[in-house]
């Protein structure tokens, strides 16, 4: 059974199709790392996986719960997969500490010394010792993005979700969160992780996932999609991304669509 | 001042002579009016009817033990009972569920629409005319919560309705991606940021519940449950002299300036606050 099992998935903001029948599976243990350019999908294919997005058609199963059956228990279903927001979405009234917390006690029903322990070593795995009282206006963005990290963590989820987690970072602070994400790809997690950091998918994904126009056009170990790709538009796509000031005026345009 | 080809100013004037001459100007209307005033009012005749010592020295501790008493009462109760049917018709009027939308907005214009005179006679005549036999908890004090409350409660919801639409989408996208349900994740995470962001309206709210409780003599008042506007009238007609209104009018002041000032201050550490 795999972690994540897409199968024909689609899915329409009004008349314009975003997915365009997406088949993708996750194996345990597995970290996917989903390219492409903006506008491509691949955050709503994220989003998707946990329902914050409800599929147009097609179906998704998460550990073997199936997230699109009507009859799902959805809350019960994302304690299981853990995600990880772009603009990092820490709750602002409460600390370091309580964010981590929160859920754990409103929603995993445990004690208080235990959620503060269980939110105490994730911190801590975070290299965050010395944060716990401190509120998110008063953390770094990449210390934001560690908390809400330890924050999905406490919950032990079987699959941690990734959405571009460090585009909103100022470029200095964009090693410690990668840092903190290839510990866990280390030990085992299953992660499922939306980015445009080539040398991160290029060094800890063991699959490469690039999307474009709501659909997959190639897969495959990050030596063969980001060294060698096959098709002419992840050729297109990479150059761009791996040579930024390469891309000739003109042909920037066409993709400054949503996905920001 | 240097350089040859300095413009000339227009009309032969410097800008900050021009300005100097504006401000002067707007002085001397102020002034002017001011004294006009004071030189027609006869002071007199405000002196003996507003400012009696004698009168002023009867109406205490009586104006403060149960004129003031009475209208904090009022105000508090009213607030509490308009906020909490505030908060709920809120959530009513943000629920995606049809019928609970169209009650909460129904509720908010009319309850908004209507002279809170109104409401306070409908309370006072209309609930014992429908219900009878029942008595409001609290009796009459109940009843003045409940007219307070209800008028209250429709310009409430709205404060807050505002302050939860402007808790930011990925807030409740986090809290449900953590396997909260959605009344949690808005009891838990929306909720109390949107009630950060109405503390400063909310304070206002109160001052102008404070001004309504006045209106408690339209339910019909005993000696012992005069608020401050009531017993500042009564014992000005008993006594045949103003002084008592001018009195129980510093009293409102006394609550109401400080309470001001809080809100704004309050406002003011929210902008400091905000990231």
């Amino acid at each position: 059974m795999s972690a994540i099992e897409i199968t024909g998935l689609r899915k329409s903001f009004g008349s314009l199709e975003v997915l365009r029948g997406i088949d993708l599976r996750v194996e345990s243990g597995e970290v996917v790392c989903v390219i492409g350019p903006s506008g491509s999908g691949k955050s709503t294919l994220l989003r998707c996986v946990n329902l914050l997005e409800e599929p147009t058609a097609g179906t998704v199963r998460v550990a073997g719960a199936e997230v699109t059956d009507p009859e799902v228990d959805i809350d019960a279903v994302r304690r299981r997969i853990g995600m990880v927001f772009q603009s990092f979405n820490l709750f602002p009234h409460l600390t370091a500490l309580g964010n981590v917390m929160i859920a754990q006690r409103k929603v995993l029903k445990r004690g208080k010394e235990e959620a503060e322990k269980v939110a105490r070593q994730n911190l801590a795995r975070v290299g965050l010792d010395d944060k716990m009282d401190a509120y998110p206006a008063q953390l770094s963005g990449g210390q934001q993005q560690r908390v809400a990290i330890a924050r999905a963590l406490a919950m032990g989820p079987q699959v941690m979700l990734f959405d571009e987690p460090t585009s909103a970072l100022d470029p200095e602070l964009v090693g410690d969160v990668l840092g903190v994400m290839r510990g866990l790809a280390r030990e085992g997690m299953t992660m499922m992780v939306v980015t445009h950091e080539m040398s991160f998918a290029r060094e800890v994904a063991d699959r490469v996932v690039f999307m474009d126009g709501g659909v997959v056009v190639e897969q495959g170990p990050p030596a063969q999609v980001i060294e060698n790709p096959g098709h002419e538009r992840t050729r297109t796509f990479l150059s761009r991304v791996l040579d930024p000031a390469a891309a000739r005026v003109g042909e920037i345009d066409r993709d400054t669509g949503k996905d920001a | 001042m240097a350089g040859v080809d300095t413009p000339a100013p227009r009309g032969g004037l410097t800008r900050r002579r021009r300005r100097q001459l504006v401000l002067g100007g707007e002085y001397a209307v102020f002034v002017a009016a001011v004294l006009l005033v004071v030189a027609l009012a006869d002071w007199q005749a405000l002196k003996t009817n507003f400012f009696n010592p004698d009168e002023m020295g009867r109406l205490f501790p009586e104006i403060l033990t149960v004129g003031l008493r009475n209208t904090v009462i009022f105000t508090i109760s009213g607030f509490v009972l308009g906020l909490v049917a505030g908060l709920l018709i809120a959530l009513m009027r943000l629920s995606s569920v049809l019928p609970y939308r169209w009650f909460a907005i129904a509720y908010i214009e009319v309850f908004r629409g209507l002279p809170a005179l109104l409401i306070f006679i409908f309370v006072g005549t209309g609930i014992p005319l429908a219900f009878p036999g029942t008595e409001l908890p609290g009796g009459f004090y109940g009843q003045v919560a409940l007219a307070l409350g209800l008028v209250s409660a429709a310009y409430m919801a709205e404060t807050i309705r505002a302050g939860i639409e402007a808790v930011p989408r990925g807030q409740l996208e986090a809290a449900r991606s953590l396997g909260m349900s959605h009344g949690r994740a808005m009891r838990s995470i929306v909720v109390p940021q949107a009630f950060r962001v109405v503390i400063p309206p909310l304070t206002n709210e109160l001052v102008l519940l404070f001004k309504d409780s006045s209106l408690a003599l339209f339910i019909g008042v005993t000696l012992n449950q005069r608020e401050l506007a009531k017993f500042g009238t009564d014992l000005a007609s008993e006594r045949g002299n103003t002084t008592p209104i001018l009195v129980a009018g510093l009293c409102y002041l006394i609550i109401t300036i400080p309470l001001g000032y809080l809100a704004r201050r309050l406002e003011a550490r929210q902008k400091r606050g905000q990231r």
